[in-house]
């Protein structure tokens, strides 16, 4: 295995914010690597600094992608070279077709036969946007909106894909449907970064998971072994450790991962 | 009387309609009302002028020389002054706008001087033919079927080619644009290209109308943004109806009611939408639910 994604060190300010501390991060061809944290703990801010959606930053560190360095670099020049973005929030383009969304992700694509068999490979995945083909996105429901966005970011035919809490807004069901095709793009061979907060979902497909505080790495480990984690549990999936005799937690635990 | 001021009224609307799509192309993208399209548009047909007479080249040459200049234009000021304005707020991007206008009025009257000079056309405007009773020259005919060409062409644009929906797409939602790989500030020179190609349009068919000087867009510039509000700034379909209304309803007003107020029209039209449907008449905007 390799690794498609290399970020070495990057720190990354918002202005006076200092948002990223020093993040390492290495995603392996192939795998799906899930980044869990809190609100605020810089999950998104790794995916925009990556993308190049920043400003001048990274401050520090470099990012390496398919061995070549690309921090500093524009979104528009990264996306060409094989690396897609699902935004937080879906970000479609309300006023434009279910297929001219689609379209615009083939934008830097010239291959017409690659673009039209790609068309009907997200068709299959989300028969519900063939149907909705000539409705305008802002039109349609949150779910069909974040079937659309990962569909739009597939059609870059891309070799890495990042995911902005696809799960955001959704019911439990789409959560599931979702993850479900998230798992099934992997397993066709696109490499895939997840930023969560549902946990447990993200846990669940992910081969590899990473736990983010205050902007930097706590905890990194096999998806399956982060989910036995008495830590990981309490702190992010919402399990309680012990209850004392009258049957409520008279004491939390804390950690500081120091 | 009613059909002769209707049938200008179109011939004249369909010049503001021009002017309004110019603006509109470029507000949906920057945001900015631009006040130096009219400027841009004069200098534009001073320069298909200068080619026409004073060197001697043929309609086709000149004309074709003025839209490329107007497309440099364009480029040339949204890449030198718009780009560079760092952290810009709307109103100081419309300030800078209002900065291009006089300088380029200042240009064109150092350069061209302020005597009125007549803008020859291939097309008369004097040879009519009868419509029942109104009366509507060639000149007239030609700058509406020119208008609608260039609308239908337009829609087409926007409609199916690659380019047009990627300007749609940036115009929506420029960071997502970014990310599908659209380079965002290309897109906005073609807008400032485009936008300043069709002014340059609306420059050459008024000029054989009007007269030939510095202050030839000043008022149409007006009529031209009077009827992109009317329409509603956010629709190129919107204003270019505008246009239209605004040039019968401005030609009846002064067939009518008073030639010497028409021209307040347009300002009152302004008024008058701003008060009662700040969209235009025919915004129908996707509003997004928070």
């Amino acid at each position: 295995m390799t690794n498609l994604l290399e970020i070495k060190n990057i720190e990354t300010f918002y202005t006076l914010i200092y948002a990223l501390r020093g993040v390492s991060l290495a995603v392996d061809e192939g795998t799906v690597t899930a980044i869990l944290g809190n609100n605020g703990a810089g999950k998104s801010t790794i995916l925009k600094t990556v993308m190049g959606l920043l400003d001048d930053q990274p401050d520090k560190g470099t990012i390496e992608f398919l061995g070549k360095r690309i921090d500093g670099k524009d979104p528009e020049v990264i996306v060409r070279m094989g690396l897609s973005y699902v935004p937080e929030g879906r970000e479609v383009f309300d006023e434009l077709s279910v297929k001219e969304n689609l379209l615009m992700g083939a934008y830097i694509r010239r291959d017409r036969g690659g673009i039209r068999k790609d068309f009907e490979q997200i068709y299959a995945y989300f028969p519900v946007l063939k149907e909705r083909e000539a409705q305008w996105a802002g039109t349609l429901s949150g779910g069909e909106q974040q079937m659309l966005a990962i569909g739009r970011a597939l059609m870059n035919s891309p070799k890495l894909l990042f995911l902005d809490e696809p799960s955001l807004g959704l019911s439990p069901i789409l959560v599931r449907d979702i993850f479900k095709i998230i798992k099934t793009i992997n397993r066709e061979g696109v490499t895939i970064l997840l930023v969560e907060q549902n946990a447990r979902m993200a846990l669940a497909i992910s081969d590899v998971g990473l736990i983010l505080e205050n902007g930097r790495f706590v905890m990194k480990g096999e998806s399956k072994e982060l989910m036995e984690d008495k830590d990981v549990q309490e702190f992010y999936m919402g399990m309680r450790s012990e209850e004392s005799a009258k049957g409520f937690q008279r004491w939390k635990r804390k950690k500081r991962w120091r | 009387m009613f059909l002769q001021l209707v049938v200008s009224g179109l011939s004249f609307g369909s010049l503001y309609a021009l002017i309004a799509l110019a603006m509109v192309i470029i507000y949906k993208t920057s945001e900015v009302p631009n006040f130096g399209q009219g400027e841009m548009a004069m200098i534009s047909t001073f320069v298909a002028f200068t080619l026409l007479v004073t060197h001697g080249y043929s309609f086709a040459v000149s004309f074709i020389g003025a839209f490329i200049f107007a497309a440099a234009l364009g480029v040339f000021l949204e890449f030198v002054f718009l780009r560079r304005a760092k952290d810009p707020n709307i109103l100081s991007l419309i300030l800078i706008t209002l900065g291009f206008q006089m300088v380029l009025y200042g240009l064109a009257s150092w350069k061209w001087g302020a005597d009125q000079k007549d803008f020859p056309f291939p097309v008369s405007d004097f040879d009519v033919i009868n419509i029942g009773s109104a009366v509507i020259s060639y000149l007239n005919i030609a700058t509406l079927l020119i208008t609608l060409f260039l609308m239908f062409m337009l829609f087409l644009f926007f409609r199916y080619t690659k380019v047009g929906i990627a300007m749609k797409a940036t115009q929506q939602n420029a960071m997502a644009a970014r990310i599908n790989g659209i380079r965002t500030n290309r897109i906005m020179s073609i807008t400032w290209a485009l936008s300043s190609m069709i002014g340059a349009v609306a420059g050459m068919l008024l000029a054989p109308i009007a007269t030939l000087d510095p202050n030839l867009m000043l008022e149409p510039l007006l009529k031209g943004f009077a009827a992109a509000v009317l329409g509603g700034m956010t629709t190129l379909v919107g204003a270019a109806l505008g246009g239209y209304i605004l040039g019968v309803i401005e030609n009846l007003f002064g067939g009518y009611i008073s030639l010497e107020f028409k021209s307040i029209v347009a300002f009152l039209i302004i008024v008058l939408v701003l008060c009662f449907k700040p969209s235009g008449l025919f915004a129908k905007h996707y509003v997004r639910k928070v």
